[in-house]
């Protein structure tokens, strides 16, 4: 029990004192997950929208393979990436390995199928609904889409979130492809793994704390921006 | 068009991934493939920073355990190997990935344990006979179980008891998979003798109540070496620079360092780098 309550005490001075190594290491955390949600939502959300909306041979499987890869294990990723960007993998030459780009590659494969297997299924509960209006309407393809991405804004952006919080949370990929480079590499959980190594439970909890704060502010600053948005869109 | 503008975004966004983080390996700095001990002991942030100031050259360590530390070097993931486990290090050098292996610094394996010490091992100096009291009680030994350079040295000393632990897999020998201070968290927990470094243990913060329980035999000597990672195997290997911070580790500036790292008052490592090179 000692270890929580010092736990707490600790990510409370940490938060206030605004450490540099604190800050640069939320700062690559915050770098790498969001980058690596950007890039995922580039891809999965197309990938996602397209199976939700079409009907064609073989769907089904797809959609079970994209349910399926959600639980890509991150050491797994890691790994794969690892044998891809090191030196001796055929992406050697790029010299990728060890750099914060190599952990973005990581994350993105992993939570690419997280964004595309639930805007799927965002996209394809709304486009049920609207499949006649559309039908009645004679709505381009084009226009459907436009429709079904803008009326579906709010769902899709929980599913950014969703792979948000897989991204900023694992520690199995980029510990592998990043190597916790201390000043280079370092995030949050790779920080949390190695003071949980050393033996420091209290620290390694207290900076889980603050992860945890993290996540909370760019949820609420998210919920912020929709409120806003929901305000304009009545006015 | 709205493809079009998704396509640009995607292009854009992988640019300025790609960009923005190519310049960081970039300067003059070399990664050293290491172990946990070294790191987790607090050994690099005193050795780095008096490195840096006296050439600049930024050196960036991956601490994992001694079998991936090689297998990475192997791989050319790294410029400079530093570790420990004689047999393998010569073994990597004699195979052509490394150019020339020095000895760098040594310090001692402990058997850590329970107050209680079912085994009644507390006290004792030699490690084998103390494993095979340990192996005869049946008393939770938590091993690395990864192939590290602790591993590796545990392995040999069961061997030397003439006790296959294998055996006992899952009963009261466990092995973790994992490295020095998550083993330690464990034996802790769940009340298993362990085998450590002693630098890691004297830096190590969640003791419980264990106490060091054998310790001072010969054969639990801990010797670090350094290697350059060959350059005829690895064309990206950093060679000059590289080289330079072994001639500095065991040069006498960089060994006095080394012997200066303190915690609560005990030397950690001891430099032995010119004590008759292999």
């Amino acid at each position: 029990m000692q270890n929580f309550t010092q736990a707490f005490a600790l990510a409370f001075d940490l938060m206030l004192s605004a450490d540099a190594d604190l800050l640069e290491i939320i700062g690559l955390s915050l770098r790498v997950s969001l980058m690596a949600m950007a890039i995922s939502t580039l891809i999965g959300l197309p990938i996602g929208a397209a199976i939700g909306m079409s009907r064609f041979r073989g769907r089904g499987v797809s959609i079970i393979l994209l349910n399926a890869l959600m639980g890509l294990p991150p050491v797994v990723v890691g790994l794969g990436v690892y044998l891809l960007l090191s030196r001796a993998g055929p992406m050697g030459w790029m010299g990728l390995l060890y750099t914060p780009t190599a952990m973005i590659i990581a994350q993105s494969i992993l939570i690419t199928p997280i964004i595309a297997a639930l805007s799927r299924q965002v996209i394809e509960d709304l486009h049920n609904e609207y499949a006649e209006q559309f039908r009645s309407l004679c709505v381009s393809p084009r226009t459907a889409i436009a429709a079904l991405l803008w009326d579906a804004r709010y769902g899709l952006l929980t599913v950014a979130l969703a792979g948000f919080g897989r991204a900023v949370a694992e520690v199995g990929a980029v510990i592998i492809v990043g190597g916790n480079i201390e000043h280079l590499t370092r995030v949050m959980t790779t920080a949390i793994a190695l003071e949980t190594s050393k033996g420091d439970l209290a620290l390694a909890l207290a900076l889980g704390i603050v992860l945890l704060s993290i996540a909370l502010l760019v949820n609420a600053a998210v919920m912020g921006l929709r409120m806003t948005a929901t305000r304009f869109s009545y006015a | 068009m709205h493809r079009n503008s998704v396509m640009n975004a995607g292009i854009a966004a992988a640019v300025t991934v790609i960009t923005m983080s190519a310049p960081a390996l970039a300067a003059d700095s070399i990664i050293v493939q290491s172990t946990t001990s070294t790191q987790n002991s607090g050994l690099y942030k005193h050795l780095l920073p008096a490195f840096k100031k006296k050439t600049g050259i930024q050196v960036h360590v991956v601490a994992v355990g001694t079998g991936q530390a090689i297998r990475n070097a192997q791989n050319c993931d790294g410029d400079v190997l530093l570790v420990h486990a004689k047999p393998s290090e010569e073994k990597f050098v004699k195979a052509g990935y490394g150019v020339k292996r020095f000895d760098l610094m040594y310090n001692d394996f402990i058997i850590v344990g329970p107050p209680a010490d079912p085994a009644k091992v507390g006290g004792m100096k030699d490690a084998a006979v103390a494993l095979k009291k340990i192996a005869t009680a049946k008393a939770l030994f938590a091993s690395r179980g990864d192939n590290s350079g602790t591993h590796k040295k545990e392995v040999r000393l069961w061997n030397a008891a003439s006790v296959d632990p294998k055996s006992a897999s899952g009963k009261w020998y466990r092995e973790m998979g994992s490295g020095m201070g998550a083993t330690l968290n464990a034996s802790v927990g769940m009340g298993a003798y362990a085998m450590t470094d002693r630098a890691t243990w004297i830096s190590f913060k969640n003791k419980g109540d264990y106490k060091i329980q054998v310790q001072g035999d010969a054969n639990l000597f801990n010797q670090y070496g350094v290697i350059l990672v060959n350059p005829k195997k690895c064309p990206t290997v950093k060679q000059a620079v590289g080289q330079k911070f072994i001639d500095w580790l065991v040069s006498k500036e960089g060994q006095k360092v080394i012997g200066d790292y303190k915690l609560g008052g005990k030397q950690l490592f001891f430099p032995n780098a010119n004590e008759g090179q292999s």
